[in-house]
């Protein structure tokens, strides 16, 4: 049997994924090179409505991501403490219509091993002053708030102190390749403008809605849709936790409170180039109109800002507006189409990044024939703030 | 609209920082942070920023504008006059363009190993659902290192433990989550700590999230004269 010491692995992309699979994979003992074009989770990551999804959100029609959100949710409380708002969510009723929904969603999350508890309006807003006075019913779920980019900050930490080498500002420009084998790539430092090409036994490609460029430079399609959404904070932290319209998931029907704010999101539309992304105004108008209709005063709040971010979803070319494609995230590995040392992972929540390393973990270990059990599950992560630390010993 | 941008450009190697001049076609509401994207992804592909959240809650993406310390993300471009000038942040070295030594920064901020969730005060007639003993959020600072540029003390003295760090000093005092004070209050109470402060406000004015780090000084300064005379003071009693 191999050792993982042996082999180096590039990942790249240091969104939430490239930076739970930098743990993982460090973790398990191999030699791991992160890079990412910009400052780590400037991609989507950064950009996200921050909620640590509960799962509910999909437990009627995607009971797959659901289970993994769950999962995920108590397993990250676990190994990063102090990093959540763990103030629960309600999911709201406020029309008849709303309502009916009450039963396939209570149904759902029990299939999914959610756990629901469900109030009456005075309950609700006795824990929700601001809420909608016409809240019919009100169900309990271990929705919380996450920061997008300090959770990341703690995987990466915790990768670095177990000797992975973290490069931002160093770009892919091309793989490398010889026989239908990638070998390493070809990457651009912004900082000192040099190129030059790191080698490596296997690399990721965990470039989120970029990943399909990134397959391409090796020749092989991976079906990922960059799919955009809107989010707009307003000023003020009119609830303490997260409010979600009951009903099918929809546009603007969440409302993640975060620090003194409180983010709307959010829409779903398909587009070509996730480097292209406009925040159409009329979306932003939905927001603040959607959002009032569970927090009236969220309505006449002062807009903080308004953007949008693309999911990477993995799913055909036809989607149009991408509520249809699931959830949940795909491990690519490329030899079934002939190339060697090339994986993809892709799709997914930042709420199961975790997941998606394991998963992509295993694969690179059986790719080179490596025994090395995941314990991402047990390793309690470095505080974000050692991110930084530690990447000034590595010259940043 | 068409706008026209002067930004700070260096590099490793270079003698001396020189500025380039971009014209960009944006939409109304378009910020300085994606005026700033829009010109790396067409003209200057290696022109370095920091940016995540585009909300203002991540803190990277701070810089001076117009020559005034604020976060990109959260600054209109049509409230500013043309040329826009866009620069790093003063105080903490540049590493690339617009990219400074962000560890320079958490040196000293993390001296006080403050938890990043606190209790939440908002909305206040809100009453937690049981289990959950208290609701909780995280900290407004966010390490963006306005207020480090902005300061005058920081320019001069290297090492003045700087208005984002006495700020988080002050939250554990008046927060101490299982923490010691009496620790943090000794850990200030130093010619280059909560003392060296003018109190002329600049971190303050700066500041995007409302921390207020002038006014968590003079409450630092309060509380240690208040509190029974530290060994520091002892030792040093020019600044009792
Ligand atoms: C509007 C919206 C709201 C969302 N809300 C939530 C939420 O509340 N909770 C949740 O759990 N999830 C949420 N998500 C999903 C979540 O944001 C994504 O699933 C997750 O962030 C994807 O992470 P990633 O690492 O795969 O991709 P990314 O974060 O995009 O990382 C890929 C990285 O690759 C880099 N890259 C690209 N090309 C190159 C190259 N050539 N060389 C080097 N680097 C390169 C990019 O710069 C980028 O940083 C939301 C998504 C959207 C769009
Ligand atoms: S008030 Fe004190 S800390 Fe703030 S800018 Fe002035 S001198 Fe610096
Ligand atoms: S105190 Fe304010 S200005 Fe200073 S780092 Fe924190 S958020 Fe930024
Ligand atoms: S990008 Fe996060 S504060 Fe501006």
């Amino acid at each position: 049997m191999s050792r993982a010491s042996d082999f180096h692995v590039l990942i790249i992309g240091g969104g939430a994924t490239g930076a739970a699979l930098a743990h993982d994979l460090a973790l398990r003992g191999f030699r791991v090179t992160l890079v990412e074009r910009g400052e780590v989770t400037s991609g989507t990551t950064g950009r996200h409505h921050g909620l640590l999804h509960s799962g509910a959100r999909y437990a009627v029609r995607d009971p797959e991501s659901a289970r993994e959100c769950i999962e995920e949710n108590f397993i990250l409380r676990r190994i990063a403490p102090d990093s959540f708002e763990l103030n629960d969510g309600l999911f709201v009723a406020i029309t008849e219509e709303d309502e009916a929904y009450l039963e396939p969603f209570l149904e759902g999350c029990e299939t999914c091993g959610i756990p629901t508890q469900v109030l009456t309006r005075e309950q609700a807003l006795q824990m929700e002053p601001n809420l909608n006075p016409k809240v019919r019913v009100a169900v309990r779920v271990p929705d919380g708030t996450m920061d997008a980019m300090r959770l990341p900050l703690r995987f990466l930490a915790t990768a670095l102190s177990n000797g992975a080498v973290v490069r931002p500002f160093t770009e892919v420009v091309d793989l490398l390749r010889r026989n239908g084998t990638v070998y390493g790539a070809r990457v651009r430092n912004h900082i000192t403008g040099r190129e030059e090409d790191l080698l490596a036994d296997v690399v990721v490609n965990a470039a989120g809605p970029w990943a399909g460029r990134i397959a391409a430079m090796a020749g092989v399609d991976v079906p990922v849709r960059p799919s955009p959404g809107v989010l707009v904070a307003v000023e003020g932290r009119w609830t303490n936790m997260v409010i979600n319209r009951l009903h099918p998931a929809g546009d603007g029907d969440i409302i993640v409170p975060q620090r003194g704010l409180s983010i709307i999101g959010t829409t779903s539309w398909v587009v070509e180039d996730p480097d292209h992304l406009d925040v159409p105004p009329d979306h932003v108008r939905r927001m603040f109109e959607k959002g009032a209709e569970m927090v009236p005063a969220v309505g006449h709040a002062r807009l903080w800002a308004a953007w949008s971010a693309a999911r990477p979803l993995v799913g055909s070319r036809e989607a149009s507006t991408g509520r249809e494609l699931s959830r949940t995230f795909k491990c690519f590995d490329h030899a079934s189409e002939g190339v060697e040392g090339f994986v993809t992972i892709v799709g997914g929540k930042a709420t199961t990044a975790r997941a998606m390393a394991e998963t992509t973990a295993d694969v690179v270990c059986r790719k080179v024939g490596v025994s090395a059990p995941c314990r991402t599950r047990e390793v309690t992560l470095l505080p974000h703030t050692a991110y930084y630390d530690l990447l000034t010993t590595q010259g940043f | 609209m068409r706008r026209k941008f002067r930004v700070f450009r260096y590099k490793p190697g270079w003698s001396r920082h020189r500025y380039e001049t971009y014209m960009v076609d944006l939409p109304d509401t378009a910020t300085v942070l994606e005026a700033l994207i829009h010109i790396r992804r067409d003209q200057a592909p290696d022109l370095t920023l920091r940016h995540s959240c585009l909300h203002g809650s991540c803190g990277t993406c701070g810089m001076r504008i117009n020559g005034r310390e604020r976060l990109a993300c959260l600054t209109p471009v049509a409230e500013l006059p043309d040329p826009i000038t866009v620069e790093p942040l003063y105080n903490l070295g540049v590493v690339s363009d617009l990219v400074v030594d962000v560890p320079a920064f958490y040196e000293k901020f993390t001296l006080i190993e403050r938890p990043l969730l606190r209790r939440s005060e908002a909305p206040a007639q809100g009453k937690p659902p049981e289990g959950i003993p208290a609701f909780t959020r995280l900290e407004s600072c966010i390490e963006c290192g306005l207020c480090l540029s902005a300061c005058p003390v920081v320019a001069t003295d290297p090492y003045y433990l700087g208005p984002a760090t006495l700020a988080a000093a002050w939250r554990l005092v008046e927060e101490p989550r299982g923490k010691d004070p009496a620790a943090i209050l000794a850990l200030v109470d130093d010619p280059h700590g909560c003392w060296r402060c003018h109190l002329a406000m600049e971190c303050s004015e700066v500041c995007p999230t409302g921390v207020h780090p002038a006014r968590a000084i003079v409450s630092l300064r309060a509380a240690l004269s208040a509190a029974p005379k530290t060994l520091s003071q002892e030792e040093n009693p020019t600044h009792a």
